[in-house]
């Protein structure tokens, strides 16, 4: 029997129960799961069996929930190496939806659902919004991006199972989004925090005060926020301002949610199986301390994932929550393992500029990557350090070579991005790590 | 016949000019003359000095990304329509003049004008042909050193 509190008993949704399960009983449930998970991926997915066949772990050697530790990562070149459907357990007309991540340089990264794994995961997103204090009679209006990128319909059909009024607005045209917030008394918005904020500098220009709408909740997520961006948030738009967590070689979101307490997320640990591993030894690490979350997928058919790296650096939040759930939380994510930035919703790497600046060149110069936020928006700065290989006595040259470099940079990221060329020596060597980026946005 | 000029790159940003002037006269090496090109975002500092080679090793010692490009000094009376009966030579002959500055030794009735040409071999012939005075670099730098 789940043990629901009292007073929180008129407000959980049927699908929430599972938040507030007992931890044995989770535990039993997850270990049925790995079990069967890790025997489907074992059978179907020949990466994964040459993989485990390597280390002599086969799918009956998962005893323990500890177990776990003895299978093998996956990351995220292996969705690259495998494109487009290498890693499908399921034949491909079993598979009813196809989401692919939003790269524009190189193959993208596929991912699968079939009709049972979109059950899944408007059962996680439910939870989600659920979580974040919404249900029948909330209006959502749903800023994510439609399309390929999983969080428009994530969201879509968690919000439309809740039972509230969708509106599938999508992403861009803030004139309309303000509109329609006004108009169709939307109580609740998902969306970017960042886009949240450009659309709270629109309404101020239009001498809107989106305090005085029936707004009150946001439910944000796709890029790391700082609690002063949410304070900020809360007080301008006159909203409680929840993050979401998920990633799309898992689900996409609804792989974790705040609650009406905001201290760190839960994970719905009954579909996704979290580890905090540290990043250089990949040994898994004592609760609380901070590390790269790792995620087996529990419940998924098409594309189960076994201990995926996603880069992300967090840490379990020991102790009870005061909402009663049973999920463990984990910390807000702030940062990446690998450099990679997210800027305007698209992924950026160190390495993607590298290989810009260096088909032009030939050669790679210092750089060094500066994000800012200007109105709102995401800006990204490129500084190159002049070389002599470059340096020409001519202006026109130099102008010439700097739109090469914005060109080549827009070619590979697909942003527009300004190029700087800065004196030599002038950007920080050191003798570790690089620091390849500057990011000024959370200082804001 | 050519004079060898230096460029530096700098960055927009105060104290960009004033440092490589400084490390100059710091080690007494002079500026005969310089010009500065300017965009919004950069500017390239041209500089004739006393000894270009102590000067090249010096700024890029320092760090300096420094470029020696060779050009032509041509001394010209200085009176009305010097240049313009100088650059008369030019005319019609397809010859790419990149930039130019002038300077004066301030005595004289002359003025010494440089020119970057892309070909500089061929203007300086073009130049001679005309009977206009190329100078060479011991008179540039020699007329330094009273």
């Amino acid at each position: 029997m789940t043990d629901v509190p009292d007073d929180l008993s008129l407000e959980i949704h049927p699908a929430s129960v599972p938040d507030y399960m007992q931890v044995p009983q989770m535990r039993e449930l997850q270990l049925g799961r790995l079990r069967s998970t890790v025997r489907r991926a074992y059978l179907h997915v020949e990466l994964y069996r040459r993989r485990m066949d390597e280390l002599n772990v086969k799918p009956e050697d998962m005893h323990t929930l500890a177990d776990v530790t003895r299978l093998p990562f996956t990351v995220k070149n292996d969705l690259r190496d495998t494109y487009p459907f290498g890693l499908f357990a399921s034949p491909l007309q079993d598979v009813v939806r196809l989401h692919a991540s939003s790269g524009t340089t190189g193959k993208p990264i596929v991912v699968a659902y079939t009709q049972h794994d979109l059950g899944v995961w408007t059962d996680a997103m439910v939870r989600t919004l659920s979580s974040c204090g919404l249900g029948c009679g909330d209006i959502i209006q749903n800023a994510y991006g439609y399309g390929l990128f999983t969080g428009g319909l994530g969201a879509h059909y968690g919000a439309e199972a809740l039972g509230a009024t969708v509106i599938p607005i999508s992403g861009g045209n803030t004139d309309r989004q303000i509109m329609v917030m006004k108009d169709f008394n939307v109580t609740a918005i998902c969306c970017t925090p960042t886009y949240f904020l450009h659309l709270l500098d629109r309404a101020a220009d239009m001498g809107i005060d989106i305090r005085k709408l029936p707004l009150r909740v946001g439910v944000f997520g796709a890029e790391p926020w700082s609690d002063s961006m949410r304070h900020r948030i809360e007080a301008a738009g006159g909203i409680k301002a929840y993050d979401i967590y998920g990633l799309s070689e898992i689900t996409g979101p609804g792989v974790g949610s705040e609650c009406r307490c905001q201290a760190g997320l839960h994970v719905f640990e009954d579909h996704f199986y979290p580890e905090i591993i540290d990043p250089d030894s990949g040994r898994s690490l004592p609760e609380g301390e901070e590390g790269e979350l790792v995620v087996t997928t529990l419940s998924k058919h098409a594309m189960p994932m076994l201990r995926y790296r996603t880069r992300d650096i967090s840490a379990f939040v020991p102790g009870p929550c005061a909402c009663g759930r049973t999920l463990r939380r984990i910390k807000r994510i702030s940062r990446r393992s690998d450099d990679m930035v997210i800027i305007r919703g698209v992924n950026v790497f160190p390495s993607q500029v590298e290989s810009a600046l260096l088909a032009v060149e030939g050669t790679l110069p210092h750089y060094q990557i500066l994000l800012t936020r200007q109105e709102g928006l995401d800006q990204m700065e490129i500084h190159v350090e002049v070389t002599p290989a470059v340096f020409s006595d001519k202006v026109g040259a130099i102008e010439k070579l700097q739109t090469k470099l914005a060109q080549s940079l827009y070619q590979t990221l697909g942003l527009r991005v300004d190029v700087r060329l800065v004196a030599p020596q002038t950007l920080k060597r050191s003798e570790g790590k690089a620091q390849r980026v500057v990011d000024r946005r959370l200082e804001t | 016949m050519k004079i060898h000029q230096l460029s530096l790159f700098l960055e927009n940003k105060p104290s960009q000019l004033m440092e490589p002037c400084r490390l100059l006269a710091e080690s007494s090496i002079d500026i005969r003359t310089l010009t500065l090109a300017d965009t919004e975002k950069f500017g390239i500092l041209r500089l004739i000095v006393s000894n270009w080679e102590k000067a090249s090793r010096l700024l890029q010692d320092a760090g300096y990304v420094v470029n020696v490009t060779e050009v032509v000094a041509v001394e010209v009376p200085d009176r009305p329509g010097g240049l313009a009966h100088l650059l008369g030579v030019f005319e019609n002959t397809g010859t790419n003049i990149e930039y130019m500055y002038a300077f004066t030794f301030g005595r004289g009735e002359t003025a010494v004008l440089i020119f970057r040409f892309d070909n500089p071999d061929a203007a300086i012939e073009r130049l001679q042909a005309a009977g206009v005075n190329v100078v060479g670099s011991s008179e540039v730098y020699g007329r330094i050193e009273k």
